[in-house]
């Protein structure tokens, strides 16, 4: 998973725009396996999986695999649809630092959902 | 000249809470008052589509204001002496100063998200003068689920977290164009406005307790909510309805928190039925 975020976010001028300010890493958790996503000037620099505890980030946001592969369907369902639609259901939870998520909010969002796939 | 919409925009001075304030307003067509309540952080600018759908105003005349702090309405005098916090007591005194100003005699009114909350309030209180009321994603209780704090600090921009918070509630079938104009509004809040709306949303209009009293025989009640509304979720918006006697409701599917403003051409195929029996009753 995730293979394709550093291709799809780096080739979106207008969100690479948007996210300018961002230098950071995070973590993206799918069941209990997390990722290291690495934002430098708003590119996705790197994306790789967590190997060590040190290995960590800003913030961190997980979600089942299950709720992950709804999210990125091409119509996602309701409470799905958005992070911040999952995060009430309880079926996505956020942890650490929120500052740098909070001031670039749209910005992460739509970096998670460049997985969406798009065959309908 | 231009093709004018059929839109005409107002400005009046009315008072509540006992501060004079300076009130923008919109209105179409003639027939039955069709009063219509923004969302929380937003304006009237979400009806503009209501508001030149001839196959409304041929029947009513659509008016919708921006509340005071919100779009073009001014906040009160002496404002930056109050942290903004909408009441129960304020929003409800607000709506009613409005139609008395403009002596409306059985208007139907419409509200969604926190206004969708008022009308049920009004529906209990106002029974008498309200010919209905139609509670646009309304219902008579939620539970918070982020920190309203968030909203307005100095190291958030508030335009940008409120878009980004409300953008989840916009379903992913409304169209781009309409889906960012709504966020746009978000964008176009005054500082702390928001969040202040949110008070009497999420806290201090919670009416589940008293939602059963209301006469649905005296003042009709309408109940439409998206499917992918987060927040009055079609759940809510059922228990809702079973709460209220004889109140109609309707999950509206493939449209979100903002009907009237994020797919107005889905959204009159539900509500142009409610206004024909509205009209017909």
């Amino acid at each position: 998973m995730l293979e394709n975020m550093q291709t799809r976010v780096n080739a979106d001028t207008a969100l690479v725009r948007r996210g300018r300010w961002v230098n950071l890493s995070f973590l993206l958790g799918i069941d209990t396996g997390d990722y290291v996503v690495t934002i430098a000037e708003g590119k996705v620099a790197t994306v790789t999986p967590r190997r060590l505890a040190t290995e960590t980030g800003c913030f961190t946001i997980r979600a089942a695999r299950e709720t992950w592969e709804e999210h990125w369907s091409p119509m996602p369902k309701r409470d799905y649809h958005d992070i911040w639609s999952m995060l009430p259901k309880g079926l996505a939870k956020i942890d650490g630092d929120l500052l740098p998520l909070m001031q670039n909010l749209q910005y992460f969002k739509d970096v998670i959902a460049s997985q969406r796939r798009k065959d309908a | 000249m231009p093709e004018f919409e059929p839109i005409t925009g107002r400005y009046f001075t009315m008072e509540v809470g006992g501060k004079a304030c300076r009130i923008y307003v919109e209105e179409a067509g003639s027939g039955i008052p069709l009063v219509c309540l923004h969302t929380a952080g937003s304006d009237a600018r979400q009806y503009r589509h209501l508001l030149c759908d001839k196959a409304i105003t041929d029947h009513y005349r659509v008016i919708a204001f921006d509340l005071p702090w919100h779009g073009k309405s001014n906040p009160p005098p002496g404002f930056r002496e109050d942290e903004y916090k909408l009441t129960t007591d304020l929003y409800k005194e607000t709506v009613m100063a409005f139609c008395e100003a403009y002596e409306l005699v059985d208007p139907v009114v419409m509200g969604c998200s926190m206004g969708g909350r008022v009308v049920l309030h009004l529906a209990l209180e106002q029974a008498d003068y309200f010919k209905g009321v139609i509670a646009l994603e309304g219902s008579d209780k939620l539970e918070a689920y982020y920190d309203l704090d968030w909203l307005h600090r100095p190291d958030v921009h508030g335009g940008e977290i409120a878009s980004a918070f409300v953008s989840a509630q916009v379903a992913p079938q409304s169209p781009d164009e309409y889906r960012w104009e709504t966020l746009w509004h978000y964008m176009q809040g005054g500082p702390g406005i928001f969040k202040g709306d949110l008070f009497f949303y999420w806290h201090d209009g919670d009416f589940d307790d008293r939602s059963p009293l209301i006469d649905t025989e005296k003042c009709p009640v309408y109940l439409l909510s998206g499917e992918y509304d987060s927040s009055c979720t079609p759940e809510r918006t059922e228990a809702t309805a079973a709460r209220i006697k004889g109140s109609q409701a309707t999950v509206m599917e493939g449209i979100g928190h903002f009907p009237m403003s994020e797919n107005p051409d889905l959204f009159r195929s539900f509500i142009l039925p409610v206004l024909d029996k509205i009209r017909d009753a």
